[in-house]
């Protein structure tokens, strides 16, 4: 674990023992098994979020794709009685297929990725509503799927904790992307682009076949998150479904000590992250805080959390410049004579 | 001659490490055309950035219209009537000619808006179109003109503002020869005017057309000034070479073998209408000289895969290889070494390891995963054989000095066996210690078979360490030379295109 990944778990620590002591009902076995459903649910499209943030690139459509891929899935297996593996395919390739043509359009037609997922951010939402007519979309009376609804929304009983089966979700998805970005050759080269796009591509890294598969597998996580989203949510008004979701998403990553210049972040950062969120969320609602002010808080948060890192970095910094005029000093110091002389 | 009324006395500038200028002198009269001439890092540009204002000297004195002063200002400059015309020109595309001639000074209607007169801002550009024979109209929109039509612009602006002296630096750098001729013209009408002209170039040709002097630049020192009478071009190369240059030739152990590497009439999209061809031996240094911008970094680049070749083949051991990546460059083991380290080379941030691993991660992988222990032993096997100056290869490269950095970017490929490798500036920026070590090394490669092509713009380097040298110049080789014929007049011929 990184220095800044503790640092953060501190501080969802004490922010957690701060609420707790004031409401009790924070730490209720019921309360921390939802807030616990809500961290899964959020955290595989923040997850998601992040290996476009790490290569560089921005993916603002998250909540609307959350929102298109919903309604087809729930209209799939409600309406057009598709087979729910089948749906649950379709659903995760069209994911795919989104990112896809995100990251062709960044690296092929070199459009600049605020734009592309601006447009798509647009789209999907104006396509989710006319999927459904602007209607909701929903189990009707008597649906039920039974397995489907189990794997997805329910939950296990662990050592006397209900465990979300989105939690459970979550850390699959967490050991395999931390596996992949933190220990794979891939990995490697996803930072590496990140970090220098042209000194990648002069190692003769594939830069632009990086970037897009980035794009893919945000895609293929955020359907992954959609149809947990929406078997939780269990109907959806396409005009408000996941929206914002992608703002939860960046924050989340940002809070995990990504850059948004790229090539920084930490899987176990964006999780720790996406825990802190909920808590405030959860803080807003257990301290009698006005729901209005919601977004005010978590805005607040993370701007004091970036400011005061931000000034850690720097303070860090200018000890090592001083460092290291003072040993250039020594170093240069017989040169400089021997010129004077 | 009438009285100059701009005298630089002793001006020097020191940057940390460099003296730039050497207590240089120059003087410009009403009307005077100075061509300002020296090879690349002589000074010429650091000095006409102390005559605009844009860097302040160490020491000596301007002597403006009589009075003297340490330096000047941008402000003090733009008032004297010091006009710059860039080789990066600072228009505006997406306005007309007229609009970029008046920037910030168009002529405005009465009333609260301060809208542009537009009819008047037209008829105040037209007499400057004329007094140039500009063959556009004051509302041709500049991303219509061409490169020469866009330096008229700079030109009429120059004289919009009253200038007494006009500064271009290499103006016919990118400029066709019909072109060039029009130049010409227009500042010998300028000089009628009685308006000063320096200029800032690399083809003699056009300093013996219109210059009245010739001012020769070289580390940083004034080392000759030719008058009208005396200006020919041996005049000129004689000046502006003349150091003596250390012996620090090594030979190869074994000599050259058969070619591994032939360029067969590549085209660069710098340069669409010239072609280069060359071959490159098995152990020897082959040098690439030429002046900045006379596309030597554009042929590495094509060789390498970053760019196209427009047209033209590339042939390994006599089989011609379609290169269209860096990747397909490296799979034929033809490896670059950028010359902007820390742009292309590097990534700053990140542990020497890690660094030298990148090209070759593949090769440190078990089942998809990084081999740290096989990716460490790598990298401390390449820091004893380079010897690195870093506590461990854990070391972040942003805090290495320009020497050590480049090793790094060396080491990337050391370990994968290189058949060709294309080093574009080995030494820059690197200090004198670790630029013999690297010289050292280059030497090392060549005599285990592997065949290098350096590009460097630093003459002792190119004669200290190449076992054969070729020139380029607009594009084009203009000439091989062999040992026996290497010394800087020949070299400095070839890459200012004089060919007799």
């Amino acid at each position: 674990m990184q220095k800044k990944d503790l640092s953060l778990l501190v501080l969802i620590l004490v922010v957690g023992a701060v609420v707790a002591f004031i409401n009790p009902r924070f730490i209720l076995v019921g309360n921390l098994s939802n807030t616990a459903n809500q961290v899964g649910l959020f955290g595989i499209f923040s997850i998601a979020e992040a290996f476009v943030i790490i290569i560089g690139g921005i993916e603002l459509s998250v909540g609307s794709v959350i929102a298109l891929l919903g309604v087809i899935f729930i209209d799939f297996i409600v309406n057009r009685n598709v087979n729910w593996m089948a749906a649950f395919a379709i659903v995760i390739a069209g994911g795919l297929l989104i990112g896809l043509i995100h990251g062709a359009l960044v690296t092929r037609m070199r459009i600049q990725p605020f734009v592309v997922t601006l447009c798509g951010l647009l789209i999907y939402r104006g396509a989710a509503r006319y999927y459904t007519e602007d209607g909701t979309a929903g189990f009707g009376f008597g649906d039920s799927f039974p397995s489907l609804e189990w794997l997805t929304a329910g939950r296990t009983n662990v050592l006397g904790f209900p465990l979300p089966h989105s939690v459970v979700a979550l850390i699959i998805v967490t050991v395999v992307a931390w596996v992949v970005l933190h220990r794979s050759v891939f990995g490697r080269y996803l930072y590496a682009v990140g970090k220098n796009e042209e000194a990648a591509r002069y190692s003769g890294i594939h830069a632009d076949r990086v970037s897009v598969s980035a794009y893919v597998i945000c895609g293929g996580l955020t359907a992954l998150s959609a149809i947990l989203i929406a078997m939780y949510t269990r109907s959806i008004s396409p005009a408000v479904h996941g929206s914002f979701y992608e703002l939860y998403a960046i924050a989340a990553a940002v809070l995990g000590g990504c850059s948004l210049r790229g090539g920084e972040g930490s899987i176990i950062g964006v999780v720790l992250g996406t825990v802190l969120l909920q808590v405030l969320q959860n803080l807003v609602n257990l301290l009698g805080i006005p729901s209005s002010l919601n977004f005010a808080v978590m805005g607040a948060v993370i701007l004091i959390g970036v400011v005061a890192d931000q000034y850690l970095v720097q303070r860090g910094r200018r000890a090592t410049a001083a460092k290291g005029r003072a040993q250039t000093n020594v170093a240069t110091a017989p040169l400089e004579r021997a010129n004077a002389e | 001659m009438p009285e100059p009324f701009l005298e630089l006395v002793d001006i020097s500038k020191i940057y940390p490490g460099v003296v730039a200028l050497d207590r240089v002198g120059l003087s410009v009269s009403r009307g005077e055309v100075i061509a300002l001439v020296g090879e690349n890092g002589a000074g010429k540009s650091t000095l006409m950035r102390v005559l605009g204002g844009v860097v302040e000297p160490n020491g000596g004195a301007i002597r403006l219209d009589g009075v003297e002063r340490p330096s000047l200002t941008v402000n003090d400059a733009i008032e004297a009537g010091i006009a710059f015309v860039h080789q990066e020109l600072n228009l505006f595309d997406n306005l007309d000619v007229a609009g970029n001639v008046y920037i910030g000074r168009e002529p405005v209607h009465g009333g609260p808006l301060k809208l542009i007169d537009r009819k008047r801002l037209h008829a105040q550009v037209r007499p400057l179109l004329d007094r140039l024979g500009a063959d556009f109209g004051p509302d041709a929109p500049l991303a219509d003109l061409s490169l020469a039509q866009r330096q008229l612009v700079e030109i009429m602006k120059a004289l919009s503002l009253d200038a007494r002296l006009v500064i271009m630096d290499e103006p016919t750098s990118s400029l066709t020869l019909t072109e060039t001729e029009r130049l010409m013209r227009v500042i010998a009408g300028l000089k009628a005017d009685g308006v000063s002209v320096i200029f800032i170039t690399h083809r003699l040709n056009e300093v013996m057309q219109c210059a009245d002097r010739a001012v020769v630049l070289r580390d940083g020192r004034v080392v000759g000034s030719l008058s009208r009478a005396e200006l020919t071009p041996a005049a000129m190369i004689r000046l502006m070479i003349g150091r003596d240059l250390k012996s620090i030739y090594v030979p190869p152990a074994v000599p050259p073998g058969e070619a591994v590497l032939d360029i067969v009439e590549a085209v660069t999209d710098t340069y669409p209408d010239r072609a280069v061809s060359l071959s490159l031996r098995r152990g020897e240094i082959l040098g690439l000289a030429g002046l900045v911008g006379s596309g030597r970094t554009e042929l590495a680049r094509a060789i390498f895969g970053v760019d196209r070749l427009r047209q033209g083949a590339i042939q390994l051991d006599g089989r011609p290889v379609r290169i269209s990546t860096p990747r397909s460059a490296i799979e034929h083991g033809i490896y670059l070494i950028p010359e902007d380290r820390k742009r292309s080379g590097l990534l700053l941030d990140v542990s020497i390891a890690e660094n030298v691993s990148l090209p070759d991660l593949m090769s440190c992988q078990r089942f998809w995963l990084v081999d740290t222990a096989r990716e460490t032993a790598n990298a401390i096997r390449q820091h004893e054989r380079l010897k690195i100056r870093a506590p461990d290869v854990a070391t972040s490269v942003g805090s290495l000095s320009g020497g050590n950095q480049q090793k790094v970017v060396l080491a990337k490929w050391l370990s994968m066996r290189p058949k060709v490798l294309i080093f574009d500036e080995p030494t820059r920026g690197v200090d004198v210690g670790a630029k013999y070590e690297i010289y050292d090394i280059l030497r090392r490669l060549t005599d285990a078979g592997v065949a290098i092509l350096m590009i460097s713009s630093d003459m002792e380097e190119v004669i200290g360490v190449s076992d054969r040298i070729a020139v380029m110049h607009e594009g084009a080789i203009s000439g091989f030379l062999d040992r026996s014929e290497f010394s800087e007049q020949n070299v400095l011929r070839l890459a200012v295109g004089h060919s007799t």
